[in-house]
């Protein structure tokens, strides 16, 4: 493509509130529930039902309000969203229209080496619908209404996000703020996170807003960065050939890694918002407001900028370790045990960290105990085992067996090799077998011996004491 | 047993009962003998839902207590468990409720008998007991003429001694018209002091479920019982429960009584003025009451407002009647839309598609700050017009509908004259507060039979005990009650 576009991203982000109980009802949140055994008159939306709001949900939502930044509405009050689909229920959805439960926030992104802040638009109360089955039945659907009345928040951000990228890390943030403030386990697997969002782009900053085109059914952060970035690949080629794009409303296909047409501007929904006439607005108190914010638990950005003040760790080790709540919490407890913070802080953003990405699980689902990696710590730093040894051998088989890492290193046979005469054998081996590499570095080129040494490492199965490997191994090569 | 049980009123069979007098079996089989009896009638009253099975309901209860024992027939749009509960219409028929609305619940524990569903306007849409899939329900005094509505059915079976009592709901006069026309009692409680759970919904900001009863001591009875705070309604109010019979009998004598000033009630039949008026004054000021003139400047805005708001929560309200989980679906349907458009279009009589359209409307983007905003900035007019008025009076006395029952037919061609025939009714649903209405007399102007003619009072929210202090009084200084004959 020959011109450079403008891309404008904003996000509408659904996240199920952790609650025991659905918003309207005293029904079950679960997942995984045999179809409609989760459901009463209220969530079936049977005549003469009523609702009645759940205040753990309001709870939840004021949390998430103020955890985001933003401001909270001293009035509560919901509104009718109506439109019909099998899987509402009333057909209508209860939601928050001119009185969201929050106005504005930030969310800091990290974005080309930077800190960017995303504005927040707002933050409403609602509830899901049911779920559609198209594969129960030969020729027709079936519904299951135990999501029905499950408490969600939408989050949505002004329209600040300028590249598929943004967007990633946006979600991440968002994510990990809320889980650290406990408002939702943000499972994008169980459906407790879901993404829609609204793209557009233009040639030139002066340029008002391209049309934007809204993409459904993100059910991943992957999929939210590929969705983004074929839109934006397609609207820009759009352009390019002189169409005129409009503003439609598009569904994202995972397996094709594509999206379609779902309905044009002249479809959409009139909604017909007005009050909720069998829910009582009430105003929030002040002081509930303020006991609130004090009760915040410490929000990942504050929680980062402590790590590095007080156990002078790095950015990077920060990024990663303090992704997840659950992990910054672990590393924690464990410098409190063994009060070695960098040497800690490497040991997740290296051995834990590749793990969790090779393996691609999150940390809270590892089920790593303090006591190993402490005891993996205290192996390396004794000198048993080396660290990359260590990293490769000894981890996994810890997280996978469950076992003591003392045990495991014995088992497996991993104990480090300091042994002189052990190690020179090696060596010789190594030297006898690279002719070319020691010509090499007889004519200066120092890579050579590191090479040399890693081949070493490599013949001992990652056992040698690479320290010793290379004191022995330079003093070889000068008497070759 | 020689006296006919049917026409005591349910504080005379109570009576009874403790002086061990008659059976609950035989207080079952006196109005199970009339309802039989007007089935064969020619000019059937069709107080009841047709062809459903009646069975008596009760459970176990303190025998002390006052409604213990009493057959109450309920109106078609609440829900009693097992039972089909369809606000007669086609779209709910074989629609089992699966629950007791809040209002059977407390029934029951007060030891009544809940026995009977009584026929009403389609989802309570209409003032005339015509708009029923099942048919209309005709007026007991004179079945040429319609009972009223839209709780028709409950009016015309209290009034012709097929019920002890039974109860309706009311959102812009549904109990207290059918009442007026056919001579009993009605009460709209405050809005919030009866629990709307279990109530299939017309209009939420407006619908209350009140007792309709042959006298005002029955009226107090049974709102005692089904009165109060409910966890399952959010719009119920938390206040507690006067005993209100403790009220009866009490002299309202110094109390200070509103009425609108000629200007203010245009409209009026004759003879409505005659008695609901005129002749009402005289007789409060005959029990020392002082009779105020008092102004409700935004009252004549009530029939406007009233048929965006009620219309607009209605079309919503009745969203849920799709056809995907209950009531009837049609069996055309070749897609989803058209499962929607011809479940709804097959199940829904003419009044109900033109309120769900009326609402539809209002709230459509675009014309919902023309319609349904502006009338929501009325309707606290008119709810100020209130607060003030009940600042200078302790209760407002109106006639409850502008002439005694019309034919039946009269009015179905011509919507907006069935609209205003609710013009003293609605305002009391707008502004949320109590209103009751008892017989106060007889148009016989007319060719036929002496036709009732109601009268109403409306107090101050949860204030209902001044209402049957006020209508007691009335009702023992005129004895109306007695001369229709709901009193034996």
């Amino acid at each position: 493509m020959s011109a450079k576009y403008l891309t404008t991203i904003g996000l509408e982000v659904h996240v199920q509130l952790a609650t025991k109980t659905k918003i309207f009802c005293g029904c079950a949140v679960e997942f995984g529930s045999a179809p409609n055994k989760n459901v009463c008159p209220v969530c079936l939306g049977l005549p003469g039902s009523l609702p009645v709001l759940n205040r753990e949900v309001f709870r939840l939502g004021l949390k998430a309000v103020l955890a985001l930044g933003g401001e909270p509405s001293a009035l509560v009050k919901f509104d009718r969203k109506n439109y019909f689909y099998p899987d509402l229920p009333k057909g209508y959805q209860i939601s928050q229209f001119d009185h969201p439960l929050g106005r504005g926030g930030v969310i800091e992104i990290p974005s080309g080496g930077a800190t960017k802040k995303v504005r927040l638009n707002r933050l409403h109360l609602e509830e899901d619908a049911g779920k559609l089955l198209h594969d129960q039945l030969p020729d027709s659907s079936v519904v299951d209404l135990n999501r029905a009345g499950t408490p969600l928040a939408e989050i949505v951000s002004e329209p600040d996000l300028e590249s598929p990228e943004e967007a990633y890390e946006y979600l991440a943030s968002l994510k990990s703020i809320l889980r650290a403030v406990g408002v939702s386990e943000c499972d994008m697997e169980k459906g407790q996170l879901r993404c829609d969002a609204n793209v557009s782009v233009r040639k030139n900053v002066s340029d008002a807003l391209g049309k934007r085109v809204e993409i459904k059914n993100l059910n991943s952060f992957k999929a939210v960065k590929a969705a983004i970035e074929h839109e934006v690949t397609r609207q820009s080629a759009a352009l390019e050939k002189g169409e005129v794009l409009t503003q439609e409303t598009r569904l994202w296909d995972d397996d094709r890694q594509k999206t379609f047409v779902m309905r044009s501007k002249e479809e959409a929904h009139d909604y017909r918002y007005f009050p909720e006439p069998d829910l009582v607005p009430f105003s929030v108190k002040k002081e509930e407001i303020a006991a609130t914010r004090a009760a915040l638990p410490e929000l990942p950005k504050a929680k980062g900028e402590r790590f590095m003040a007080q156990y002078g760790l790095s950015a990077y080790d920060v990024q990663i370790l303090n992704s997840e709540k659950e992990e910054a919490d672990f590393f924690e407890a464990c410098v409190k045990r063994y009060p070695h913070p960098k040497t800690l802080a490497n040991w997740m953003t290296g051995p834990v960290a590749a793990y969790l990405n090779a393996k691609s699980v999150e940390f809270g689902s590892l089920g790593l105990k303090e006591e190993w990696l402490i005891g993996m710590a205290e192996l390396v730093e004794s000198g048993a085992i080396s660290f990359q040894a260590a990293k490769e051998k000894l981890f996994p088989e810890v997280v996978e067996q469950k076992k003591s890492p003392r045990d495991v290193m014995k088992e497996k046979g991993l104990e480090q090799v300091s042994d002189i005469k052990q190690l020179e054998g090696w060596i010789a081996e190594i030297i006898l077998a690279n002719p070319k590499v020691v010509a090499d570095f007889k004519t200066g080129k120092d890579s050579a011996a590191m090479f040399l040494v890693g081949q070493v490492m490599k013949k001992s199965q990652g056992k040698a004491n690479p320290i010793k490997v290379k004191e022995l191994m330079s003093q070889k090569l000068a008497r070759v | 047993m020689n006296q006919d049980l049917s026409r005591l009123t349910a504080a005379q069979l109570s009576e009874l009962y403790r002086k061990n007098a008659c059976s609950q079996k035989e207080a079952l089989d006196s109005v199970e003998k009339n309802i039989l009896v007007r089935d064969r009638d020619p000019r059937h009253i069709h107080a009841y839902v047709p062809d459903r099975p009646r069975c008596p309901i009760h459970r176990k209860a303190d025998k002390a207590s006052p409604l213990w024992g009493v057959p109450i027939a309920v109106k078609d749009n609440i829900c009693v468990e097992g039972l089909e509960t369809t606000c007669s219409s086609k779209i709910l028929k074989n629609f089992i409720a699966p629950y007791h609305a809040t209002v059977i619940e407390k029934l029951l524990d007060a030891g009544a008998v809940v026995y009977g569903q009584t026929n009403m306007d389609e989802f309570a849409f209409g003032s005339s007991c015509e708009t029923s899939c099942y048919g209309p329900t005709r007026n007991p005094r004179d079945p040429e003429r319609v009972p009223g509505g839209s709780s028709g059915g409950s009016a015309a079976a209290v009034a012709d001694h097929t019920a002890f009592a039974a109860l309706g709901s009311d959102t812009g006069g549904s109990i207290r018209q059918p009442a007026a026309f056919c001579g009993v009692v009605g009460i709209k409680p405050t809005y919030g002091r009866v629990s709307r759970y279990g109530l299939i919904a017309f209009a939420s900001s407006l619908d209350q479920i009140g007792p309709i009863t042959k006298d005002v001591r029955d009226s107090a009875l049974v709102l005692g019982a089904i009165a109060g705070h409910d966890p399952k309604d959010s719009t119920s109010a938390d206040v507690p429960v006067p005993n209100y019979t403790a009220f009866l009998g009490k002299s309202i004598k110094g109390k200070k009584v509103g009425v609108l000033s000629d200007g203010e009630l245009k409209g009026l039949d004759p003879a409505v003025r005659g008695a609901a008026k005129e002749e009402a004054q005289k007789v409060m000021e005959r029990l020392g009451a002082q009779v105020v003139e008092i102004s409700l400047p935004n009252m004549k805005h009530s029939v406007s407002v009233y048929y965006i708001v009620a219309p607009s929560e209605a079309s919503s309200n009745l969203a849920r009647f799709d056809g995907v989980r209950f009531g009837h679906r049609s069996k055309e349907a070749r897609s989803l839309l058209e499962m929607f458009e011809k479940s709804r279009g097959e199940g829904f009589g003419a009044e109900a598609k033109r309120r769900i359209i009326l609402g539809t409307y209002s709230l459509s983007s675009g014309y919902y700050d023309a319609y349904y905003l502006k009338a929501m900035k009325v309707r606290t007019l008119i709810k100020r017009d209130f607060d003030e008025a009940f600042k200078k009076v302790d209760a407002i006395m109106l006639p409850t509908a502008p002439s005694a029952a019309f034919r039946v037919g009269e009015k179905t061609q011509d919507p907006l004259q069935m609209y205003l025939s609710d013009i003293f009714t609605i305002s009391a649903n707008l502004a949320g507060v109590p209103a009751i209405s008892l017989p106060c007399g007889f148009d016989e102007t007319r060719t036929g039979k002496p036709l009732p003619i109601g009268l109403q009072f409306l107090g101050r929210p949860f204030q209902e005990e001044v209402l049957f202090q006020t209508a007691y009084a009335y009702e023992q200084e005129t004895g109306f009650h007695k001369k229709i004959g709901n009193v034996s």
